[in-house]
């Protein structure tokens, strides 16, 4: 990803050849054999999910023919939807909560911890690389446990500083683990596509006369925020699907909700539901991404 | 559709006719969740323990079949059944009529009543819906005691936690001001050194439409032949004595109920 980005912002000076590329091949070859069958056998699985959450819901379709115009009744009957729809439906914002607050609050933080990691100053880029290496080497969800039983076991101590009535409440527990982690993510994102802007850029921009901090405000960061777009697409995602681990610190997210209303009602659908709605996050994001790619690279668009 | 469902019962018919015959029960995988002392748990080397585990092991020694533990987490404990991982549940499981639209039981083995405990120094003093107004209440998910708080304690904030321990750590640290389980799990814990923060604030009369009437071993629906097996074995270890050798090693009183 960030090397076809640098590479479209760069003149390509390879010699272009002539070759004509080779016309594809006709019939059906080993590849496309096994391509279709995979992609028919993908169809055929999301049709059963179609098929059972239809059979499920008891949904019937009824052609009405008898009064002259077709009429297509369709009646269902979600007694889980009735009763649990609502509830899914308030943990997705949950989920979207957690997630949009703690990735905004990280991306503050990540600005001083990438400034810090990037320091002439030996002292800073070591505690910074340290608060890194431990937020992207250990699981999210040690992480979350060890802040939310941790702060439990040291209640006493806590209390003393003050600090007890912010830790004894389970969402801010849950706000500060995901906070901390995506902070770490998205300081070596931030650092990773600064550092990666040629070195030339700056030497240019020196000789030209701009001060050092103008150079950075108005050449390295518009480029950089190109470059780290798609990762910090990509650390939202991670964190939407991460955040339901905040489940098992009591706090009903989507994937809380999904597994009470399975453990009341033993009904798979609880899942496939919990899927689609993933996927919709997901989904929005991508496209939103899309937009915001497409506006930040207009001026690369022929 | 009706003839799918007509298809679907018949295709179970014959599987559960034809499965009551071919079945071998001369070995029984059990499944367990070993996080709810002293009903079943793991100890520090990880050996499986608890009341329920030596019921089991009796009953099996009563049947002469052979005899497997598997642990697996509660919430999936009833979908691991019925996806074949193992063949019953011994694992302190209520007989309710929710979990019977799923799978079937063996008769109870034994019979506890709710309760609630809350930290020493709490100021709470009954254990009513109006009492606990406007305080959180701890309950694993999944369970009987966090279908009832859902239903009674409606002015409280219930929260669920994905085992015993999570709750016993947010009792003892204040984070939840009571919780609700089975009256014998709490006061071992109480009794222990682990859970002195605490005590029993009082039982809770059990409602049989959630609680049930006590726990029993849950099979697979169709293996009610072998729901019956344990039945009769658990009147033998009752008649015997072994019942009460068990019994005795953990509790004061007869868990059994009347």
């Amino acid at each position: 990803m960030t090397n076809s980005v640098t590479n479209t912002a760069l003149p390509d000076t390879a010699e272009p050849t002539n070759q004509k590329p080779e016309p594809p091949k006709k019939g059906w070859t080993f590849g496309r054999v096994v391509g279709n069958f995979l992609v028919t056998l993908w169809i055929i699985a999301g049709l059963g999910i179609l098929y059972f959450l239809v059979v499920r819901n008891n949904v019937t379709i009824n052609f009405n023919v008898a009064e002259g115009f077709p009429w297509v009744d369709l009646s269902a009957d979600p007694k889980f939807l009735q009763r649990y729809g609502m509830k899914l439906l308030e943990g997705f914002w949950v989920t979207l909560q957690v997630v949009g607050v703690s990735v905004l609050l990280g991306a503050l933080l990540s600005v001083p911890i990438a400034a810090m990691r990037m320091s002439n100053v030996k002292a800073f880029s070591v505690i910074a690389y340290a608060y890194v290496y431990f937020f992207r080497g250990t699981p999210m969800l040690a992480q979350v446990f060890l802040i939310y039983y941790g702060a439990g076991s040291f209640m006493h101590e806590l209390r003393d500083m003050g600090l007890w009535s912010f830790f004894r409440d389970a969402w801010n527990c849950a706000i500060f683990a995901f906070t901390l982690n995506t902070a770490a993510y998205q300081a070596e994102i931030m650092r990773g596509s600064i550092q990666n802007m040629p070195k030339g850029q700056w030497e240019a921009a020196s000789a030209l006369g701009l001060p050092r901090w103008l150079t950075f405000w108005k050449i390295i960061l518009p480029q950089a925020l190109i470059v780290s777009l798609r990762p910090y697409g990509n650390e939202i995602i991670l964190m939407i699907k991460g955040s339901a681990i905040v489940s098992i610190i009591t706090i009903l997210d989507l994937m809380g909700e999904t597994r009470r209303a399975f453990s009341r009602t033993y009904d798979f659908q609880a899942y496939v539901w919990a899927a689609i709605m993933y996927l919709v996050m997901v989904e929005t994001l991508r496209r939103i991404w899309n937009q915001l790619e497409a506006r930040l690279t207009r001026h690369l668009q022929r | 559709m009706r003839f799918m469902r007509f298809a679907a019962v018949a295709a179970l018919a014959v599987a559960t006719i034809g499965g009551a015959h071919a079945k071998d029960w001369s070995k029984v995988r059990m499944g367990t969740e070993g996080a709810y002392p002293p009903f079943n748990y793991t100890t520090a080397d990880g050996k499986l323990v608890g009341f329920d585990i030596e019921i089991g092991n009796a009953l099996c020694e009563e049947l002469k079949i052979e005899c497997e533990w598997v642990t697996q987490d509660w919430d999936g404990i009833i979908p691991g059944l019925v996806a074949g991982k193992y063949d019953t549940i011994l694992a302190s499981m209520s007989i309710t009529p929710e979990r019977q639209e799923q799978i079937s039981f063996s008769k109870k083995y034994y019979n506890t009543p709710p309760a609630i405990a809350v930290r020493k120094d709490s100021e709470l003093a009954g254990v009513t819906a109006d009492d606990l107004k406007d305080i959180s209440i701890g309950a694993q998910s999944s369970t009987t005691h966090s279908v009832y708080a859902e239903e009674f304690f409606t002015e409280s904030d219930v929260r669920l936690y994905p085992t015993a321990e999570e709750y016993k750590l947010d009792l003892e640290s204040g984070r939840v001001d009571a919780v609700v389980d089975d009256v014998m799990v709490l006061s071992q814990w109480i009794d222990s050194e682990e859970g002195s923060c605490c005590k029993i604030l009082g039982t809770l009369k059990s409602v049989p439409r959630i609680h049930g009437e006590g726990a029993g071993i849950g099979v697979r629906k169709g293996d009610e032949d072998l729901a019956n097996m344990f039945s009769e074995a658990i009147v033998a270890i009752r008649a015997n004595g072994k019942y009460k050798e068990i019994n005795d090693k953990y509790f004061k009183f007869d868990v059994y109920g009347e």
